[in-house]
């Protein structure tokens, strides 16, 4: 079956970009919004250690927290905590379309950039309540 | 009658007549993990840098627990439906076999982790 495949040689996606399709707005949304998914899909992991350590105790919380607040696992928060904006946002958009709304390609652009820009003002806004010292809501 | 071309058929590259059960979980935990996903955005991820005492009572909190169960239990389900689609597209052979395999048993083993932690944290164990 692969075979047939390979000797049809037909595009397919996801990988129509670049060789077949020029990257535009809405491509480019849509592959961010599958290595977002991949990154949330990674910090969930994160997520369950963050529990364990609670459940664990002190010391284990305390292994958890200098992670955490290394420089590395405090870039790796950073670019979760946009993930999680960017890809709750764009999966409502994703969820409209699938209830029929919004596929025009006006409205699929404007969505677009909607998504784009909230995901930026959100993760500013977290950015700040996390990492400045007396943020917070 | 089909109108699918007969040799597309006969190629094997008709569906594989499944499918639309991963479609409608992935629409499914995706409404769940919206206001799920906003509800952890605006209580529980000011309490990641958090020192313990305030972490486990935050968590201890009936509504907050019940709210995190839900909450990871879907995130796990969602992320390896997630997974299996971008694995089936970017890994092929045995290698694919492996993955999604150990994806499939990973992401249930991390939600089995973080329920039982907060059952224990509930129950103040």
């Amino acid at each position: 079956m692969s075979e047939t495949r390979s000797s049809a040689r037909r595009p397919m996606s996801p990988f129509m970009i670049g060789p077949y399709y020029k990257p535009r707005l809405t491509s480019m949304l849509s592959i961010t919004h599958r290595g977002t998914g991949v990154l949330l899909a990674m910090g969930a992991f994160a997520l369950a250690w963050w529990l364990y350590a609670v459940a664990a105790g002190p010391s284990e919380y305390d292994n958890f927290l200098a992670c955490a607040n290394s420089l590395l696992g405090r870039l790796v928060l950073a670019g979760l905590i946009f993930s999680l904006f960017y890809h709750l946002l764009n999966g409502i958009r994703h969820l409209l379309w699938d209830i029929g709304w919004g596929f025009e390609l006006p409205r699929a652009y404007a969505t677009g950039w909607t998504v784009v820009a909230l995901a930026l003002i959100g993760t500013l806004a977290a950015w700040y309540c996390a990492f400045m010292p007396g943020g917070g809501p | 009658m089909t109108l699918r071309n007969p040799l597309a058929v006969a190629r094997g590259l008709g569906s594989a007549k499944e499918g639309t059960g991963h479609f409608i979980a992935q629409r499914l935990t995706a409404v769940a993990l919206v206001p799920l996903s906003i509800w952890f955005i605006w209580s529980a991820l000011g309490h990641f840098g958090a020192g313990y005492a305030d972490a486990r009572s935050f968590v201890a909190q009936p509504l907050n627990a019940s709210l995190m169960a839900a909450f990871v239990m879907m995130l796990f389900y969602h992320a390896q439906l997630g997974l299996q689609v971008v694995l089936e597209d970017y890994v092929h052979g045995w290698l694919e076999l492996t993955a999604q395999v150990l994806v499939k048993l990973a992401c249930f083993f991390a939600a089995l982790v973080s329920l039982l932690a907060i059952v224990r944290i509930s129950l103040g164990g």
